[in-house]
């Protein structure tokens, strides 16, 4: 009952945003800046995008596991600003020791509203409200048996406004999202699922921030177009005896924002000893869909 | 796997789209010192602009804004905008310019550049 009138009032104040909203761009740009679909850490921004495939190879966990994954996600706006997003992923899970796992992750999905769009600033951040959904994917590769609901809020922000004296630091950026997990089951087989609380960065330098806006150094594609970053992403157990026990990846990596497309590559370090040990690694086709079909589905559903 | 065969097929087919107008290079560069007043300043786009809903102004260091000639699109290039100067007194100016691409999406940026230091 609880979660009925927390989705009720999430769509009710959803409902009470649209009737402000206000005219938005498309594509993850404030002003002069533009934001890149990151691979670990939500996009402060609605867009019509799609990441397919997502490759992922993980650190061994603490068991000596490890896991293999082709994700995609869709994001789609539905007005200028609110968007939703739709994904799922397909996981091999190999046990420390034993036979290989294969099955489908579970779906997930989000409603996400622009909350800002500040353009001298080179400000962005929405708020949503997003959700995996139990029974949706094999639990044998951890999909779970419940649902999750996430109210989340992401924010970005660029370095385009430093003074002069500091102006080769303009091309800096930097990506934040915040959320708590709100499991619809205490408990799955015996052991505790608790409210988590999540949140990660992206700090990214924009070389092509740097020759467009504050010196052409001469860089020739490629590499004129690229974007080396680092992304953190942690969880930390609030409670039901995950209380302060925190599993979270740094990833430093490139992204080359094209046209059309983007390319991602990133490594996988884990930060903690229960998050797992060596190393792992990600690379991600993102397509720009508002790009490729500027006329029909890159458009929003309603408005312009 | 369609769909992947689909999007790069669509993402690598010239024409097939026109995206977001970025500025490629300018003439007098990025950040650039020239020794001179430049005549014109040249921004290119990475995608084809429509002049219409698209502008440059210019301005001093200190902010006040520069007469100028009115931009206009390069008769030679389609992505590239071309602003007429008055001679330039030695300093450092801003350009401040917004662009709509052939696809009406909506982009802006500026930098800097200095005569004559």
């Amino acid at each position: 009952m609880a979660f009925s009138r927390f989705t009720a009032g999430a769509a009710l104040a959803a409902l009470a945003i649209v009737v402000f909203a206000s005219e938005a761009t498309a594509h993850g740009t404030a002003g002069a800046r533009f934001f890149p679909g990151t691979i670990l850490t939500d996009d402060p921004f609605v867009a019509d995008e799609l990441s397919l495939p997502t490759v992922s190879r993980s650190p061994k966990d603490p068991d000596g596991a490890r896991e293999t994954g082709i994700d995609w996600d869709l994001a789609k706006r539905i007005t200028p600003d609110l968007g939703f997003s739709i994904g799922q992923g397909w996981k091999y899970l190999k046990p420390g020791g034993g036979p290989g796992i294969t099955g489908f992750d579970a779906l997930n999905a989000g409603l996400d509203y622009q909350l800002f769009r500040d353009g001298p600033r080179e400000a962005i951040g929405l708020i949503g409200l997003h959700a995996t959904f139990g029974h949706t994917g094999r639990i044998a590769v951890g999909a779970p048996d419940f649902t999750t609901l996430t109210p989340a809020v992401a924010f970005g922000k660029g370095f385009g406004d430093l003074p002069d004296s500091m102006r080769l630091l303009r091309p800096i950026a930097v990506t934040s999202n915040l959320s708590v997990d709100f499991p619809t089951k205490t408990s799955s087989a015996g052991a505790a699922n608790p409210n988590n609380f999540n949140y990660g960065f992206a700090f990214e330098y924009s070389l092509e921030y740097l020759q467009r806006q504050v010196m052409d150094v001469g860089l020739q594609p490629p590499f004129n177009r690229m974007i080396p970053l680092v992304e953190m992403a942690f969880t930390t157990g609030l409670n039901r005896g995950a209380g302060g026990q925190t599993v979270g990846t740094v990833q430093p990596g490139i992204i080359w924002a094209g046209q059309y497309v983007q390319i991602g590559a990133e490594a996988i370090l884990p930060v903690t000893s229960a998050t797992g040990r060596g190393f792992g690694g990600v690379v991600q086709l993102h397509f720009y869909l508002d790009d490729i079909f500027p006329g029909s589905i890159g458009r929003p559903i309603f408005g312009n | 796997m369609r769909w992947l065969v689909f999007g790069l097929l669509i993402a690598l087919t010239p024409g097939a789209a026109s995206g977001h107008a970025f500025l490629d290079h300018a003439v007098p560069a990025v950040g650039a010192t020239v020794a001179a007043s430049p005549p014109t300043l040249q921004l290119v786009f990475s995608e084809p602009i429509e002049p219409r809903f698209s502008g440059v102004e210019l301005a001093s260091a200190a902010g006040g804004p520069v007469a100028t000639g009115t931009a206009a699109l390069d008769p030679r290039n389609p992505a590239a905008l071309v602003l007429p100067l008055p001679t330039l007194m030695p300093g450092r100016y801003r350009v401040n310019w917004h662009v709509v691409s052939a696809d009406t999406h909506r982009t802006e940026g500026s930098y800097e550049f200095s005569v004559g230091r």
